[in-house]
Order: structure tokens, then C-alpha cells, then sequence
């Protein structure tokens, strides 16, 4: 048993902390008002290596490990959640699935420009009627001699205005009465293809969330990803990935409305006593600081079984359900603390409030967490 | 071109420092690379690429500069050398400018670079010292270097005004705030720094004996600066405000 990162663990996130503090943080409540995608940070992350992370060098990847990938995640979130999101969908929901499913020539083609940060990584499953519950998937890909014709739309897409290609689900002919869902990956400048970025939503506004139609989009046959009738399953094995990246995401999250509750905390005074010498706070604070431990912990744990090549659904399942959950709570305690500056936007809790909200419904709902959960414990 | 740089392993100034006993507290403090050497290390990284040849990273200390040293390779340096003066009691400019001189005299090091200062000690005193052991040019606190063939142009930061100058190669500089802007490691460099050769040396290996290297200073006591005060806002009218301004530069601040 050993709880210490590796050297270059530590060194990753040292590194990450510092540019995450000198390049993502003093933008973020900005871009949080004008909605302006992170452009510049993610041509660094580029150069840094950062875009393919888990991915092979023989398609521009750095090759490190999921611990790594939650580190950059957390660190990246802890600054700015919206830069957090992007990465993390890029690296989990966009270059996962074609690293875990696709032929080398789909890899060296479509992996690659993912890994030098040449195209973000997205990936196209939900649907008006279908997100967790594959069985409502509307949208359809028929072959016509060479190709799928595509039709359907997509919702809550992310990244996929700044993809080159994606990969979605659709409909490629009925198993005994029961859907074949299938994964295809389609160019997003595709004849037919149109791709909508004008969601209001709550938060995580630097990010780009869209919606996608696809009007009989023809793409080549070998466009197919894994094996045909398999795009469910496949799915599946990708969020488990992808679970971990929201629990670090939602672990950053945490982790910098603590740090603003403990600074604020030590500064403000009231009743002529700091609001740290008041034990409330400090009841509040440790509560915020031990749940953040824990969910942690339990982040490099489900990160860690991945590495080992052990089963970790449900330990993934289990951090992002347990991180998300005490990253409102520990948003909510922030801005408590703050009073009345919590509510401005210019004190930044509020804003981690809105953000984390998205965790606990993105990649599952905390109640699909549950479901999968209750599903290992042998329910 | 064989290119050395100095480094030096220092607590991060930004966090919070805890004396006790006469020593700052190691315990919870954040160690770093010496802000300065990192342009060092940036420039030595940039040379190599224009020019060719091979970076080494050296510093002094215990095992846990190993830390510090992975974190230059990371950043693209080539080799690391650790000169463990661990069992070393008392160490000051003068020792640390002798055990680096000693194991820089064979080298044949075309370059040498190292912060202007440490951000700890502050002494600024270790660069020039090594220079004149080896007998060579040095430039202290420059802004902007470029090697043609042996020749070196440098601008060199003189009180906020820039002189400029020329010299040749063997040659130590130390780097200011502004010779450029250190980069960070990459994943990749990060993954790789492990692999790379990082030397340790004893005092032995080198052939020195601890008492030649003896240090000549004593360090006397270290403190914290003082606490800042709350500022004093003077009210009443401005006639009374003056007065009372005088008095207190008087007799309090006791500055004039």
C-alpha cells in the first residue's frame, strides 16, 4: 500500500498548478460572462504535450496514466471548470473511444490531430430522448452501398465546434425487435452536418456545448468505430473513463472554493474576531476539507485500478458520484461563508456553484451513478 | 557547445516561512527552483537548440535537490550532476563557489550560466566567485545574450538602465528577470526526465576536504522582517495634520 504520488506525478502537478495560476485563472470570471472558449490556454496545453496525454507516442501521445490524467483535470478545473471540461471531454469522451475501439488506420488518422491538439476530441451519444437510456436513440445510419447515410440530431454535445471529426451513436438495423446501436465517425464538415452553439445554459460558459443534425450526412463504410451493434457497449466502457475525469474535475472544483472560503475566512472579521476563530467555520472548513480528501482519495483509487488493468466501473462510478456531490455541497458552504460577497460574481464561489452543478447530472446522472453502483454491489 | 548551469534549490518565498531556533522551518515549506536560475536554465535550453552540444544541470545539496534537477531535465535539459554536501555542516558563497569550480575546472565548459541571485541567501555572489576560480569572463545580471561563433553579445541590466557589451567565449553569466521567459516542461519532458543520466558526487569524488571548503562567514541570527502595522490615518485639520506628521517621522519612525 502507498498513498505518494510518483516523482513525476508530483512534478505534473507542480507544473500544472503553476500554469493553471498564471495562465487559466486570471481569465476565467471573464470568459465565464463573455462565453469565450479558451482558446489560447488549450494552443499551450498543445505544446505542452497535454492534448494526447494517455495516448500512444505513435500517434503524437505522451503515453502517462490515468493518475495523470486526473491531475491535469483537477488542477486545470480548480482555475477555471470550463477549461476543465474541455480537456476532459477532449482526452476521455473524444480520444478514449478511437484509442480504445478504432483500427490503426482510424487511430493514425483520427487519434493524431486529437493528440496534437490539431482538433478537439467530442463525442455525439445524447439525444433529445436518450442519454443513459440508449433504447430512446432516434438518430439512424443506414448503409447505401459504401456509405451510412446519417439522420437525426444530437443534443449537449461537447467540444464539436472546434472537432475536425466525432464519433456518434446511431441506429444501424434491429437485433430481435432491440436496437443495434452502433459508433460511426463522422467529419463535422460533412455535407448535411450542421452544428448549433447557442445554448443559455447555467454555467461551465467557456465551454462549448452544442447541438447536432445531421441531414442524410454520407460517410465511408470504414468510417464504422469497433464492431457493428456494439456502440452501446462500447459507450459504456468509454464513460467509465470519463467518470473519472468529472470526480477530478469536480475534486478542482471543491477544492478552489475551499481555498477562497479559507483565505476569505482568515481576512473577514466580524464581531471583532476573524470568521476563522469562529468554530461554525472552522466545523465548515473541516467538513469542506474532509470531503474533498475523500473524494479524491477515491479518484486516484478508481484512476489507479484502471491503471493496473483491473475493473474499475465501479469505483469510477462511485468517485464521480461522491465528488460531484460534495463539490455543490462545498460551493454552497463557500459562498455561505463569503455572505453576501459570495453572491457577486467578482468573488468567484458563486460561480463554482453553477459550475459544479453540471457534475452531478453530465456523463450520468448521480442517479444513473446509483444505478451502476447498486448493479456492482450485486443489487 | 557544453553548456552548464548553476542551480540551486530554495523554499518558495511566496509560501508561508516558519523560523525556529535560528533556522527556517523545512517542514511544510514548498521548495523550488531558484527563480532566477530557471532563466538560466530557459537560456542554456535555447543556446543548445540554435547551437548545438549538450546542457548540464549542477547543483549542491541533499538528495532532495534530486527534485529540482528532474524538474530542469523535464524542461529539456540534458544531464544533471547532484554534489551532495549533505554530511557538509556549514556552507557559504565562498565554499559552494569552491566545490563548483572544482568539479567545473576540467570540463572544458564553453558556458556557464546561473541566476543573478537567489531568491534565499541573496548573496548574487556564487556566479562571479566560480568565474574567477576558473579563470574566466564573466557578466552579471544580463538581459539578452547572443553567440556568434566565440564572440558574445550581451545586454546586461544596470539599475533599470541596459549596458551593452561584448565578449568572448569561455564565459559565465548570470541572468536577470527578462532574459526571457522559462518555459514549462512538457508531458512528454516530464515522462522522459527520469530516463535522463543525473550524476551524484560526493565531496570525496571531487577530491576536496570539508575543511578547505570551510565556510568563512558566520551566520549570526536569522528573523522574520517585521510584522506590517496597520497604517495610521491622521485626521483634523491640515496645519495639525502636518505637525503631528513631523512629530510621529520624529519621534516614532525616527527618521529624520
Amino acid at each position: 500500500m502507498n498513498f505518494d504520488l510518483t516523482q513525476e506525478h508530483q512534478m505534473l502537478k507542480n507544473m500544472m498548478r503553476d500554469f493553471a495560476n498564471e495562465k487559466v485563472a486570471p481569465g476565467a470570471i471573464e470568459r465565464d460572462k463573455t462565453k469565450q472558449f479558451p482558446t489560447e490556454i488549450f494552443k499551450e496545453l498543445s505544446d505542452m504535450g497535454m492534448m494526447g496525454l494517455p495516448f500512444d507516442e505513435d500517434y503524437g501521445g505522451a503515453g502517462a496514466d490515468t493518475i495523470s490524467f486526473a491531475i491535469v483535470t483537477e488542477e486545470l478545473s480548480r482555475a477555471c471548470a470550463s477549461t476543465g471540461i474541455t480537456y476532459s471531454a477532449h482526452i476521455s469522451l473524444g480520444g478514449a473511444p478511437l484509442h480504445l475501439f478504432g483500427t490503426e488506420e482510424q487511430k493514425k488518422k483520427y487519434l493524431t490531430p486529437i493528440c496534437t491538439g490539431e482538433s478537439f476530441g467530442a463525442f455525439g451519444l445524447t439525444e433529445p430522448n436518450a442519454g443513459s437510456d440508449a433504447g430512446g436513440t432516434q438518430t439512424t445510419a443506414k448503409l447505401e452501398g459504401d456509405e451510412w447515410v446519417i439522420n437525426g440530431s444530437k443534443v449537449y454535445i461537447t467540444n464539436a465546434s472546434h472537432a475536425k471529426h466525432l464519433a456518434i451513436t446511431a441506429i444501424t438495423g434491429t437485433d430481435n425487435g432491440k436496437k443495434e446501436i452502433s459508433a460511426i465517425i463522422v467529419p463535422t464538415d460533412a455535407e448535411g452536418f450542421t452544428i448549433i452553439d447557442n445554448y443559455e445554459k447555467m454555467g461551465l460558459n467557456a465551454s462549448n456545448t452544442t447541438e447536432l443534425v445531421f441531414e442524410n450526412v454520407r460517410v465511408p463504410k470504414e468510417n464504422l468505430l469497433g464492431v457493428q451493434g456494439n456502440g452501446f457497449k462500447q459507450f459504456l466502457t468509454t464513460l467509465d473513463g470519463g467518470r473519472i475525469g468529472i470526480g477530478a474535475m469536480a475534486v478542482g472544483i471543491a477544492q478552489a472554493a475551499f481555498d477562497k472560503a479559507l483565505r476569505y475566512s482568515k481576512e473577514r472579521k466580524q464581531f471583532g474576531k476573524s470568521l476563522s476563530e469562529f468554530q461554525i467555520t472552522q466545523f465548515k472548513l473541516a467538513d469542506m476539507a474532509l470531503k474533498i480528501e475523500l473524494a479524491r482519495t477515491m479518484v486516484y483509487k478508481a484512476a489507479w485500478l484502471k491503471d493496473q488493468g483491473r475493473a474499475f466501473g465501479k469505483e469510477a462510478a462511485m468517485c464521480k458520484l461522491y465528488a460531484s456531490e460534495i463539490a455543490m455541497e462545498v460551493a454552497d458552504e463557500a459562498i455561505q461563508i463569503h455572505g453576501g460577497y459570495g453572491y457577486m460574481k467578482e468573488y468567484e464561489v458563486e460561480r463554482f456553484m453553477r459550475d459544479a452543478k453540471l457534475l452531478e447530472i453530465g456523463e450520468g446522472t448521480s442517479e444513473v451513478q446509483r444505478m451502476v453502483i447498486a448493479r456492482h454491489v450485486g443489487c | 557547445m557544453n553548456i552548464y548551469v548553476l542551480v540551486k534549490r530554495t523554499f518558495d518565498t511566496e509560501e508561508k516561512i516558519v523560523v525556529s531556533g535560528g533556522h527556517i522551518q523545512e517542514d511544510g515549506a514548498e521548495f523550488i527552483i531558484n527563480p532566477y536560475d530557471e532563466y538560466a536554465i530557459e537560456e542554456a535550453i535555447q543556446v543548445r537548440d540554435a547551437h548545438g552540444g549538450e546542457v548540464t544541470v549542477i547543483t549542491m545539496g541533499d538528495e532532495e535537490a534530486e527534485k529540482q534537477l528532474r524538474t530542469a531535465l523535464a524542461m529539456g535539459a540534458d544531464k544533471a550532476v547532484l554534489i551532495n554536501t549533505e554530511d557538509v555542516e556549514d556552507l557559504d558563497q565562498f565554499s559552494a563557489a569552491h566545490i563548483l569550480a572544482e568539479y567545473l575546472k576540467d570540463k572544458e565548459a564553453d558556458l556557464i550560466l546561473a541566476g543573478n541571485v537567489a531568491i534565499d541567501g541573496g548573496s548574487g555572489q556564487v556566479g562571479p566567485r566560480v568565474a574567477e576560480l576558473l579563470g574566466i569572463n564573466y557578466v552579471t545580471t544580463i538581459t539578452n545574450l547572443e553567440i556568434n561563433g566565440d564572440t558574445v553579445a550581451i545586454k546586461r541590466d544596470v539599475e533599470g538602465d541596459t549596458e551593452e557589451l561584448e565578449t568572448k567565449l569561455p564565459l559565465l553569466v548570470t541572468a536577470q528577470q527578462g532574459l526571457n521567459e522559462p518555459r514549462y516542461p512538457s508531458l512528454p519532458g516530464i515522462m522522459k526526465a527520469k530516463k535522463k543520466p543525473l550524476e551524484e558526487l560526493e565531496l570525496d569524488d571531487l577530491d576536496i576536504d570539508e575543511d578547505d571548503v570551510e565556510a568563512k562567514t558566520e551566520t549570526v541570527e536569522i528573523y522574520l522582517p517585521p510584522k506590517k502595522e496597520a497604517g495610521k490615518v491622521l485626521q483634523g485639520d491640515l496645519q495639525d495634520q502636518v505637525k503631528e506628521l513631523v512629530g510621529l517621522l520624529r519621534t516614532e519612525a525616527k527618521v529624520i
